[in-house]
């Protein structure tokens, strides 16, 4: 497969401030690759790089195989759609678009018929002589995709260009931007905060804190088995709890922990790392992957009990917000849409019960956390 | 933000789009310096230079603080300098207390419909030469002025009376020159103050006046100063009005520089009054920024 | 109070009253200068003695009129040249400012700033009398040292639109400033992203953006030009500025034709008054 991007051990340093610390990875073309991370972790200062903004204090940055260092801006081949979509606001529609041809000496048919285009293409026909202030936050979107998509860049650079919008228009743009990228078979480079943007449009996700790259990887992975805590907490939501590692149970087949948390309870769960007895651990549990009530048939069942502290109706993402006995420790647990819980009032207790499979356990970082 | 401390640092340096020399900074900074340098910078060391300096007994120019010894000991020029200064403090005043209602008035009360209207109704005669305004109270106030006119007319006056050449008329026309450089900052203060700052005051209890001392006044400070240095500034350097309204033996200052200038041809004591009055107007101006905490490059934003 | 609480009759009615007596305060002067320019009489005063346009188109002995009176229209003409050379000067000047107290930075920007600002503090007349003094000594360092004689640094035309630029520069230099502080740079990035060279950006996206806070900007220079009276009145040289000549008339006593200037002055200010804000408004 044909490599669009190629970023190898870049660095970038402001005076004693590492932004961005040996980061390296590859973009396959066509490919929808997003960079996930909290603000401040880096990742808009790496897309400043890719477009040319920034100079790397350290390492490569290659598209279409060609050494990027020393280019500026506008002779690279990507284009970057800014966080505020940057539409030109003293020109129209078709002036916007036509900006970036009529740099590159494109003769005035030529620009029209691109114009009309990529305009029909981003679902926007006959908009030409729009203002940029009529438009929607929906429609200005596909205009600054349309200004950068008419020039066929290598890459198409995103940078958090859903983050204006409210959320449903943002929920419908995500979809549209996943079907339009497939569509143009162009290779996105996108950033965000919002895992959800991340995980639903991206081939591969990366996920970014303090500088660096945690964890490479598909959506599904990286939410079904994160590599690190940072992962785990980031990507979907997670209850976290401490334990200590009592016991090793060494099946052939997979090898289990033994482990007893501060409240007393004694869990199993499968084991990621290599632990052993004595270790401290942090343990992982997606809401989803805790049963409510649990049929006493099912003997791996780890089972503990929970007093309901209220009921979080989010329609098909409700919660139960728990607390264990005696303890300070909450616990969100996922409310299944079939009613059959309905009953369940706060105060009450009730048995909950979760797989060793479903638990992600990490020995504890010795660092702060 | 995360990009910015990047985009701080970028500007500085490394910045991909100003590579090895700065030609930008170059074009941008060339005319601006010569025009600092010049037109400002130069003269006013020239000036300095040139009222320090005296002819001696022999005719020579040598180094002399004469110029402003002359000053303190001439009783004619401190007092026309301390009138002049007290007078723009007085004017100043004067203008604030009139134009600030009208501000208020315009941005406040009276409805939106006639707001936009009413304000450039009235910074319109400020685009009238300073010469044209005078030249209108002139006709107005003369001895064979409009207004005598009708005062004799309707029996209020038997013979016409001078209202011209006093102290009283001359504030009055300074007040009037100045009142555009008052009235935009305000306007633009007030503009900037949400009602609902005095609809929450009035809510909670608030008078008039304490809504005007306490809320109103203090968000209103910045423009205030600024509209105050402005108009200070240009009556101090006012020479027009002064000298076409005001009274034959009430000098204002700048008469007396232009005299020695023009009239004496003794450059370097007019150099020398020159020089105090760009110390006076800029010692008060330095003053006010101090009482009211503000520095002159927020002052003029 | 303001608009939308309610207030006593007393109040609200005080109010209108102050606010009217001052519409008159300010438009007397300039009301009763105009009526009198059409005064059939021989001094700008009343009584009314019947309609005139003499003092437009006049053209005897007693009643020259404006349209024939060379002193003054020479004098309009000079004030014209000077406006122009002033807009045109400190428009490129303040707005090569703007650009540099905005977007750049360079050591003792602060410093330059304030020296920039230093018109605004220093009195019009000083100004004058500083410029002729530098040039002045300019002069004779010529003189004594190459022997030539340069026109342009005796009081003349060109020393009067030097004297004018130094202060409206730094006007002009606020005006654009004040819009490019609005400017959004994500958008000179955006173009430099879609393949425009730095040239092109400020071309295109730049300047386009500041344009009408420049005609703005430029309107509002030519306006402070072709009335400025302070700094000019030592800077003059043979070539007088029509509020220096105005000046001389109305200080050894005045003719109708001096309303009848003022008339035309009034109207041709508030059309470029009206143009500027017109500009303005389309910037918001």
């Amino acid at each position: 497969m044909h490599t669009d991007l190629s970023v190898v051990n870049v660095i970038k340093k402001f005076q004693d401030f590492t932004a961005v610390d040996s980061v390296s990875f590859d973009v396959e073309k066509g490919k929808f690759f997003s960079i996930l991370g909290p603000s401040g972790c880096g990742k808009t200062t790496l897309l400043r790089m890719i477009s040319g903004f920034f100079e790397p204090s350290s390492g490569t940055i290659e598209i279409n195989g060609k050494n990027m260092a020393g280019i500026p801006p506008n002779k690279r081949p990507v284009n970057l759609i800014f966080q505020n979509l940057a539409l030109f606001p003293m020109m129209n529609v078709a002036e916007n678009i036509a900006f970036g041809l009529e740099r590159q000496k494109e003769k005035r048919s030529v620009i029209k018929t691109k114009t009309g285009e990529i305009l029909e293409r981003v679902g926007l026909p006959g908009f030409e002589n729009k203002k940029v202030d009529q438009l929607s936050g929906g429609q200005r979107q596909r205009v600054a995709i349309a200004r950068s998509l008419v020039l066929e860049p290598a890459v198409l650079l995103l940078d958090e260009p859903l983050g204006a919008l409210d959320l449903k228009l943002r929920e419908q743009m995500k979809i549209e931007l996943k079907i339009l990228q497939t569509q143009v078979g162009t290779t996105f480079v996108y950033i965000t905060h919002d895992q959800s943007e991340a995980l639903v449009m991206s081939d591969h996700v990366a996920v970014m804190n303090k500088g660096k790259f945690e964890q490479v990887d598909t959506p599904r992975n990286l939410y079904a088995k994160p590599l690190t805590p940072f992962v785990a907490r980031f990507v979907g939501e997670n209850n976290q709890w401490s334990a200590r590692v009592t016991g090793l149970d060494h099946n052939p087949d997979r090898q289990t922990a033994l482990i007893r948390t501060p409240e007393g309870n004694a869990f199993k769960t499968i084991m990621r790392d290599r632990l052993e007895p004595g270790d401290e651990i942090d343990l992982f549990l997606r809401p989803e992957s805790i049963v409510l009530e649990p049929d006493s048939s099912i003997e791996t069942l780890n089972r503990f009990t929970i007093i309901v502290k209220s009921i979080l109706f989010d329609g098909a993402n409700s919660r139960i917000l728990a607390q264990l006995p005696e303890s300070e420790r909450e616990i969100q647990i996922s409310l299944p849409q079939t009613r059959q819980f309905d009953y369940i009032q706060p105060g009450d207790r009730i048995e909950a019960g979760w797989s060793p499979e479903s638990g992600i356990s990490f020995l504890r970082e010795k660092a702060i956390l | 933000m995360e990009s910015g401390i990047g985009h701080i640092i970028s500007q500085r340096k490394g910045d991909p789009m100003k590579p090895g020399i700065r030609w930008g900074l170059v074009i941008f900074i060339t005319p601006v310096l010569v025009w600092l340098t010049v037109l400002i910078l130069l003269p006013q060391v020239d000036m300095f230079i040139m009222s320090i300096r005296a002819k001696n007994e022999l005719g020579e120019m040598v180094f002399s603080i004469g110029n402003f010894k002359l000053f303190f000991l001439e009783p004619i020029y401190w007092r026309t300098f301390a009138r002049t200064a007290i007078f723009s403090i007085l004017v100043t005043f004067l203008t604030f207390l009139i134009t600030m209602p009208i501000a208020f008035y315009i941005t406040k009360v009276v409805s939106p419909k006639f707001q936009g209207f009413l304000s450039v109704l009235i910074l319109m005669p400020f685009w009238v030469s300073e010469l044209v305004r005078v030249y209108g109270w002139m006709i107005l106030l003369r001895e064979s002025g409009v207004i005598n006119h009708f005062l004799i007319k309707f029996g209020l006056l038997n013979k016409p009376i001078e209202m011209l050449y006093n102290d009283a008329t001359m504030i009055m026309g300074l007040v009037y020159t100045s009142m555009l450089f008052m009235l935009v900052p305000l306007l633009s203060a007030l503009e900037s103050l949400d009602n609902s700052f005095i609809e929450a005051a009035y809510d909670l209890g608030g008078s008039v006046w304490s809504i005007a001392t306490r809320i109103v006044i203090p968000h209103c400070l910045p423009g205030i100063v600024s509209g105050s240095i402005v108009v200070f500034m240009l009556t101090l350097g006012n020479y027009l009005t002064p000298n076409l309204m005001g009274g034959k033996n009430g000098l204002w200052f700048t008469e007396q520089i232009y005299n020695q200038f023009i009239a004496s041809f003794n450059w370097n004591q007019g150099s020398a009054f020159g020089f105090l009055l760009l110390i006076l107007s800029s010692g008060i101006i330095w003053m006010g920024l101090k009482l009211t905490k503000q520095t002159l490059g927020k002052v003029v934003q | 109070m303001i608009r939308n609480i309610p207030q006593t009759k007393t109040y609200s009615r005080g109010f209108r009253l102050y606010v009217i007596l001052y519409f008159v305060f300010l438009f007397a002067p300039l009301v009763v200068t105009c009526i009198l320019a059409f005064n059939d009489s021989m001094f700008p005063s009343l009584p009314w003695k019947g309609f005139t346009l003499e003092w437009f188109t006049g053209n005897t002995m007693e009643m020259t009129g404006i349209f024939n009176d060379q002193i003054n229209l020479d004098s309009i003409w000079v004030s014209f040249k000077v406006a122009f050379f002033v807009s045109l000067l400190s428009t490129f000047v303040g707005t090569m400012g703007a650009f540099l107290f905005e977007q750049e930075n360079f050591p003792f920007k602060q410093l330059l700033f304030f020296l920039m600002l230093a018109p605004l503090v220093i009195p019009g007349v000083i100004l004058g009398i500083s410029i002729l003094l530098f040039s002045n000594t300019l002069g004779l360092f010529f003189e004594t040292h190459f022997g030539l004689d340069v026109g342009l640094f005796r009081p003349g035309f060109w020393l009067v639109v030097l004297g004018q630029f130094s202060f409206i520069t730094t006007i002009v230099t606020l005006i654009v400033s004040a819009r490019l502080k609005k400017f959004d740079h994500t958008l000179e990035e955006a173009a430099l992203s879609l393949g425009a060279t730095r040239f092109e950006t400020i071309v295109h996206i730049t300047l386009k953006f500041l344009r009408p806070a420049i005609l703005g900007a430029m309107a509002v220079a030519f306006l402070m030009s072709f009335e400025n009276f302070n700094t000019t009145l030592f800077l003059v040289g043979s070539q007088a500025t029509l509020p220096i000549n105005l000046y001389l008339q109305v200080r050894d006593g005045s003719t109708p034709v001096i309303n009848a200037i003022s008339v035309l002055m009034i109207g041709g200010t508030s059309l470029l008054a009206l143009v500027n804000l017109y500009f303005s408004k389309q910037e918001r």
